[in-house]
């Protein structure tokens, strides 16, 4: 037959299909660093002092727990438009089965989580099984959604919630009752804990890939990985140190995160995400259910606007009728920003993440310095542009 | 002294790692249909490229000499001016627009900004009546066959005035007759003045119409045959792989045909849009272990729809029928439950059906079976390499890694990921449709190749193809569609071009 046959499995080198989007990744992990420390001599260090550091983390967390919906939406090249509204309408339901009902906070979460689902599942299912575009589909249910939650709010805000229920939001992994020295200790030996497991995963992963006879490359980067990563862990560990330790919050969207990364990158499920993404009649054709795919991406997304809802609400300690106005546009951008492709088929939960904190450090940044909030909108809308065009332009030019 | 409406010299093209095209020279007389052959990713495409401006001057070496002019296109509007139209092979029209639309499309006739539609009409009319196309230029694109669309392009770039007139591989997806009629559109077109530059690979045809073939190896011209009487098939064959290929089709031997153990029997299929009307009508195949079989039928016939609907009802409304496997009746209702049930469709359109262009070839792979590298819905990355590498090594494709977006392979290393994809699942019957489909001669024997491989571990393979060489070529028996019905079956020792082309139409 043919004698110059080669196909060679080959570590990830320069004719890695993803070494762009790896490329792209860090490209973006190299911005947020440079945003980070640019404001820092802007802020003359306010921006990383303890107690910002936490707020910049529960500022952003609705953000964080919504890209874990839409990341997987836009996998399969659509989006969410509706998400601010069932956010609004989800909190607005748990204020009214806390405050008018006197429900306790058990009952409230699952309420509200069912009605988040139940939200997505009517989305998803004129997607999947109708074929009504999803843009159309999701216009519609923001205007519907909006409504109701004025409808069943009359207009006002309700609130305040039981102290048990504002915990979700407010409290820290650590009780307030520890002493500051304690409170430095506990955290930094979770950071250690934390950076040992990153460390034995990466070293693991290693190992497996040589036992399947996957080619690796030099440890060298590897190593380089896990240096950096554990550095940043324990320097953003020990400055949540001297405040009150870790926010509950960041605990269960790190935790959320690293469930909806894998499922993304390493279940079937998610590998059907990105299939039906790249190309919807081949993946049908290779056996994909794409409409279950479409009908689970935008259930998933109702479950997690519900979640980012309840952390929402108990931080605000009110449900009211304007919450979460262009929260799907902070959503979809980060995820942008972070890497996704805009026709589907790309994107990493770990990239919308670094597009997410590029976005909320330069809000905070800009905030502590003073501009004012028009000015912001300017400078974030230009910022969406050019990340995007540095991540689209350099594909274009090979072409 | 020969008059050289064009003239190409030393032209040099880089991609990034590749040299696309080296040192390539390339002359087109006045008035000629030149041919240009050579295997899949010899640089024929991106020598008509450069040539028409889609590489811009500056981003190849070399001169481009048009009527003793040397030319420094920076687009395709600049080539367009000096009398050069293209025509890609994958036709480029907007299919709900009319063909007068799409015949001025880019330059419209206007007056201050506003079309004038009945001059636009007037004006298509002749181009139509020279291109011998019979329809309204009211009537949108989409309600005519590939054929008909094909003329319509080159009504469009009559209309431009064009002097030198390049085909991508026209007929690629035309049927005999359709080409037929093509081939002697460009003769006439010839008389008239017009130069032709055509890139194919169907030889019969190049030997049909050309005046001279030039040969394309590697990004270098390796031959030049300078008049039609020293072209024979076998020598551009020889010249384009490189190397004798005494047979174009495998030798198919020691073939052990077993019992029948894939039927269909009573298949019905009605059109999704229009109910009433029957695609396939009562289609009975029996399909034995260890045979290929072949389908062969015009298009429209009713083949892939046939393929589609057996397949997950893929394609139309109210099927109706029997599938039995190993005498067992089978449910192939839904696309993963034919794929449970050990049947593997390979899809006519391998770039939109079959791949995911944008991943890689590892995943590609995989696609249809990830179960085969996961435990519990958790796929495993390192088994998933490991495992569809070894496939991609079987299956002969050529990269230079697993991680290489399939949509930077050649045609038939493409073709060869769909079918490494499908064996990853370990089919028992394999219904290939349109195989070889605008894939070179060599990659052609290497699917011929592997077709026979898997005849002989025993597997069931029906081949669907529009070229009936080809069919007779690999073919053990071949059953005969006209009109969605099965008009006839022949074994490989009784079919002639002849007895089966009398039951096509």
């Amino acid at each position: 037959m043919n004698n110059t046959q080669k196909t060679v499995l080959k570590p990830a080198g320069s004719e890695h299909a993803n070494v762009g989007k790896t490329l792209r990744a860090y490209s973006m992990v190299i911005a947020l660093v440079v945003i980070a420390v640019l404001f820092h001599f802007l802020t003359d260090g306010l921006i990383f002092t303890a107690m910002n550091l936490t707020n910049l983390i529960l500022q952003n967390s609705y953000v964080v727990l919504l890209i874990l919906g839409m990341l997987p939406v836009i996998l399969t090249g659509n989006v969410d438009l509706s998400v601010g509204s069932v956010l609004a309408f989800v909190g607005a339901v748990a204020a009214i089965l806390q405050v008018n009902y006197g429900m306790g906070v058990v009952p409230t979460l699952l309420i509200s989580l069912i009605v988040g689902i139940a939200i997505g599942a009517w989305q998803g299912m004129w997607i999947a099984y109708f074929d009504i575009p999803a843009f159309l589909v999701t216009l519609s249910s923001e205007l519907v959604f909006r409504g109701l939650t004025q409808v069943v709010l009359g207009g006002a805000s309700i609130g305040p919630f039981s102290p048990a229920f504002r915990t979700m939001a407010s409290s820290f992994l650590i009780p307030d009752e520890v002493s500051a020295g304690t409170v430095m200790s506990i955290t930094m030996i979770i950071a250690v804990v934390a950076c040992v497991l990153f460390v034995a995963s990466q070293v693991l992963e290693r190992r497996n890939k040589v036992a399947h006879g996957v080619p690796v490359g030099s440890p060298v980067g590897m190593i380089v990985r896990c240096v950096l990563l554990s550095a940043a862990i324990l320097a953003l560990s020990y400055l949540m140190g001297q405040y009150k330790g870790y926010p509950t919050v960041l605990v269960i969207m790190l935790v959320l995160s690293l469930i909806y990364s894998f499922i993304c990158s390493r279940t079937i499920f998610g590998r059907g995400l990105y299939a039906i993404g790249g190309n919807r009649k081949a993946a049908a054709l290779s056996g994909v259910k794409d409409r279950l795919y479409f009908f689970m991406a935008y259930t998933n997304m109702g479950f997690m606007c519900a979640v980012a809802a309840l952390v929402y609400a108990a931080r605000l300690n009110a449900a009211t009728p304007k919450a979460g106005v262009n929260f799907e546009l902070d959503a979809i951008a980060a995820c942008y920003v972070g890497g996704a492709s805009v026709s589907g088929g790309g994107g990493t939960i770990a990239g919308a993440l670094v597009g997410c904190f590029v976005i909320g450090i330069l809000n905070n940044g800009m905030s502590m310095m003073g501009i004012s909030a028009d000015w912001q909108q300017v400078v974030k809308g230009l910022v969406i542009l050019i990340a995007v065009a540095f991540d689209l332009l350099p594909k274009r030019k090979k072409k | 002294m020969q008059d050289n409406i064009l003239e190409m010299r030393g032209i040099t093209k880089e991609f990034p790692g590749v040299k696309a095209l080296d040192n390539v020279t390339f002359q087109v007389r006045r008035g000629e249909i030149k041919a240009l052959v050579g295997e899949n990713g010899a640089g024929k495409s991106t020598l008509m490229n450069v040539l028409s401006g889609i590489y811009p001057y500056g981003s190849y070496t070399g001169d481009i000499v048009v009527n003793g002019e040397v030319c420094r296109f920076k687009g395709i509007a600049q080539s367009e001016a000096a009398g050069i139209a293209i025509i890609h092979q994958e036709l480029a029209m907007i299919p709900q627009l009319s063909i007068a639309e799409n015949v001025f499309i880019g330059k419209s006739l206007s007056k201050n900004g506003i079309i004038d539609w009945n001059k636009i009409r007037a004006a298509t009319i002749p181009l139509l009546e020279r291109v011998g196309l019979n329809e309204d230029p009211d009537t949108p694109i989409n309600q005519i066959g590939v054929g008909k669309q094909q003329l319509v392009e080159i009504a469009k770039a009559l209309s431009k005035n064009c002097k030198i007139l390049i085909l991508d591989e026209p007929t690629a997806s035309l049927n005999e007759k359709d080409s037929k009629n093509l081939l002697d559109l460009l003769k006439t077109l010839q008389a008239d003045g017009i130069t032709c530059i055509m890139i194919s690979h169907k030889l019969n045809e190049i030997c049909y119409i050309a005046d001279s073939v030039t040969v394309l190896r590697d990004g270098q011209t390796v031959a030049d045959f300078p008049s039609a009487k020293d072209i024979t098939e076998d020598e551009i064959i020889r010249q384009m792989v490189g190397r004798e290929l005494n047979n174009r089709y495998p030798v198919r031997e020691g073939v052990k045909i077993g019992e029948v153990f894939f039927e269909v029997e009573d298949w019905c299929v009605h059109h999704p849009e229009f109910p009433e009307r029957v695609v396939i009508d009562h289609a009975n195949i029996k399909l034995r272990k260890g045979e290929v079989v072949g389908l062969a039928g015009l298009m429209g016939a009713g083949r892939t729809e046939f393929a589609m609907s057996l397949f997950g009802k893929s394609y139309g409304c109210h099927i109706s029928g029997k599938v039995r496997k190993g005498g067992k009746e089978i449910d192939t209702s839904t696309v993963p439950k034919a794929i449970e049930n050990g049947i593997a469709y390979l899809p006519e359109d391998r770039k939109s059906c079959g791949l995911v262009l944008g991943e890689t070839i590892s995943r590609n792979i995989s696609m249809a079976n990830l179960k085969r590298v996961s435990k519990g819905g958790v796929v495993n990355p390192n088994q998933e390499i490991a495992e569809t590498g070894e496939n991609a090594k079987r299956f002969g494709v050529k990269c230079s890694s697993i991680f290489q977006a399939a949509g930077n392979l050649s045609g038939g290393n493409q073709q060869k990921v769909v079918l490494a994809k499908w064996m990853f699942n370990l089919p028992d019957v394999l219904i290939l449709d349109e195989p070889t489909r605008g894939i070179d001669v060599g990659a052609k024997y290497d699917i011929y190749c592997i077709i026979n491989e898997l005849a002989a571990a025993g597997k069931c393979v029906l081949v669907i193809s529009s070229e009936l060489p080809e069919l007779l070529g690999v073919c053990d028996r071949i059953y005969i569609m006209n009109e969605g019905q099965i008009k006839g079956e022949k074994l490989r020792s009784e079919a002639t071009q002849e007895n089966i082309m009398k039951l096509l139409i």
